[in-house]
């Protein structure tokens, strides 16, 4: 199969292994073509793009819209905080007067799981999971593995652990179905006030103690403390999480081997990794940013090309 | 039923390679300011065949060859029924102020070269652009390109596919017909 089973990017749980394969694939042409001197190709020309965040964003935003232009589509623009939406518009009724203008393909990031999945069985328009509240980070999943992938070869049979807040994290969920998928051995580190209650269905391997956790992975996926999600109170300070969770170069210096150290972003510095170890040569956190660019534009290629 | 006619066998086709390779010679001499970049997929299989026979009969050892994917260039890639999977892009070759030669098996509709022809610009600016192909369909361009360098002109007519078979060593045309 040549083509993407599925005719939106909702989620890493509707996707096959070999979907996955095939992105990464692709990928890994347009990283190639990334680092060329001249950057862009004219694949998407005729194909137009909206980008709506209705939550914050930085990196994922400015990746999608590099991803975009290198492929010469394009582009507009939507953050809720400018628009009718803080005037009592419903979300239909944003996007389908935003499709009016013949947009193809929507990015879009919401604070409500599962927004994107109730605009994609309502609207015609292909759409792109930048992020649904605590339900998927897609694109954030597939290049974590794409990372892990470029750095040892394969991700069947590594050991990576996620470190932090995985009741709140998005990063966390697409995370563990990604790299289930790919075979690999997966691991949650964190307090257990941030654990969520299905933990066992996901078929993933719990730690509470941030040592065991380091001694067994291969990979440390370290987590931002989503403070602006949590209600209430589940964790007594930032600096006891710290202590307890935090990784500093000491901590690192006491394993007996080298693991790699990744972080979506945006990292809190000194709360879940000290500076010492985010510049570290353990870290492939910008790695991790550049094959975001490469990973969006075979996810949006992929997209557009596929027939219905 | 599928009508098929073979127009070049194993002893034809090394022929024609070792002619081309001369031509080559005859304007590129050395290959010093030369670079062959050929497209993929098909397009390898040909100038492996030249650079290994470059080689063992004319002593031209090192000459620097990549191979291009042209994927996301090409004019058809929203449009066609099938999706377009691109290849893989082995250019760690500058064509900066370079003589590149593009190789290609079949030249039918030159839509291709098209695209062949905007990608190999991000790698630098060549100094000349030369076209070779094994077969030239020369009644079915949609495109004013023609090769520089020919190993057989074919008049086949659209319905009808030429196909090059490396494994077996020959060209065949192959006439489909509608039942």
């Amino acid at each position: 199969m040549n083509s993407l089973s599925v005719d939106h990017m909702l989620g890493i749980k509707y996707l096959t292994k070999k979907d996955v394969d095939l992105i990464f694939q692709t990928a890994d042409n347009f990283k190639k073509i990334i680092n060329q001197p001249i950057k862009k190709v004219p694949s998407l020309r005729d194909v137009t793009i909206a980008n709506l965040f209705f939550e914050n964003s930085t990196r994922t935003k400015l990746s999608f819209e590099l991803a975009e232009k290198r492929l010469s589509a394009d582009v507009i623009n939507f953050s809720s905080a400018s628009s009718s939406v803080k005037k009592g518009e419903t979300l239909l009724d944003t996007v389908n007067n935003i499709l009016a203008m013949k947009v193809d393909i929507i990015v879009m990031r919401h604070p409500n799981p599962g927004a994107s999945v109730f605009l994609s069985r309502n609207i015609s328009a292909k759409i792109v999971n930048a992020g649904d509240g605590t339900h998927e980070h897609p694109t954030q999943a597939l290049l974590d593995s794409f990372s892990i992938r470029e750095k040892y070869g394969q991700v069947a049979g590594k050991k990576i652990v996620i470190i932090g807040d995985i009741l709140h994290s998005r990063v966390a969920l697409s995370n563990i179905y990604c790299l289930k998928k790919l075979g690999a051995e997966v691991g949650v580190c964190g307090p257990s006030t941030l654990m969520p209650k299905y933990l066992d269905s996901l078929g993933v391997n719990h730690f509470s103690s941030l040592n065991n956790a380091l001694k067994w992975c291969d990979v440390a996926n370290v987590l931002r403390i989503q403070l602006e999600r949590q209600d209430v109170q589940l964790l007594p300070s930032l600096r006891e999480y710290s202590n307890v969770f935090g990784i500093n170069k000491k901590v690192l210096d006491n394993l007996d081997k080298k693991i790699t150290i990744m972080h979506p972003g945006p990292i809190n510095r000194g709360v879940e990794l000290t500076s010492d170890v985010a510049d570290s040569e353990h870290s492939i956190i910008l790695n991790q940013v550049e094959n975001g660019v490469a990973i969006r534009m075979a996810v949006l290629y992929l997209l557009s090309i596929k027939k219905n | 039923m599928n009508e098929q006619r073979e127009i070049l066998n194993s002893t034809q086709l090394d022929i024609i390679i070792k002619r081309l390779s001369q031509e080559l010679i005859e304007s590129h001499q050395d290959f010093s300011s030369s670079v062959i970049v050929s497209l993929q997929p098909r397009g390898k299989y040909l100038a492996n065949r030249l650079i290994s026979c470059l080689s063992e009969n004319f002593n031209l050892t090192s000459i620097a060859s990549g191979d291009l994917d042209i994927s996301f260039y090409r004019d058809d890639l929203l449009t066609k029924k099938l999706p377009i999977i691109p290849e893989e892009i082995n250019m760690d070759i500058s064509t900066e102020n370079k003589r590149v030669i593009l190789v290609d098996d079949v030249l039918f509709t030159a839509r291709s070269v098209r695209a062949a022809m905007d990608a190999i610009m991000p790698f630098g600016r060549p100094q000349s652009i030369e076209l070779l192909v094994l077969i030239d369909r020369r009644l079915s361009r949609h495109i004013p390109i023609q090769p520089n360098y020919v190993g057989k002109i074919v008049d086949a007519i659209d319905s009808e596919r030429v196909i090059v078979d490396w494994k077996k060593n020959s060209v065949l045309i192959l006439k489909e017909k509608n039942e």
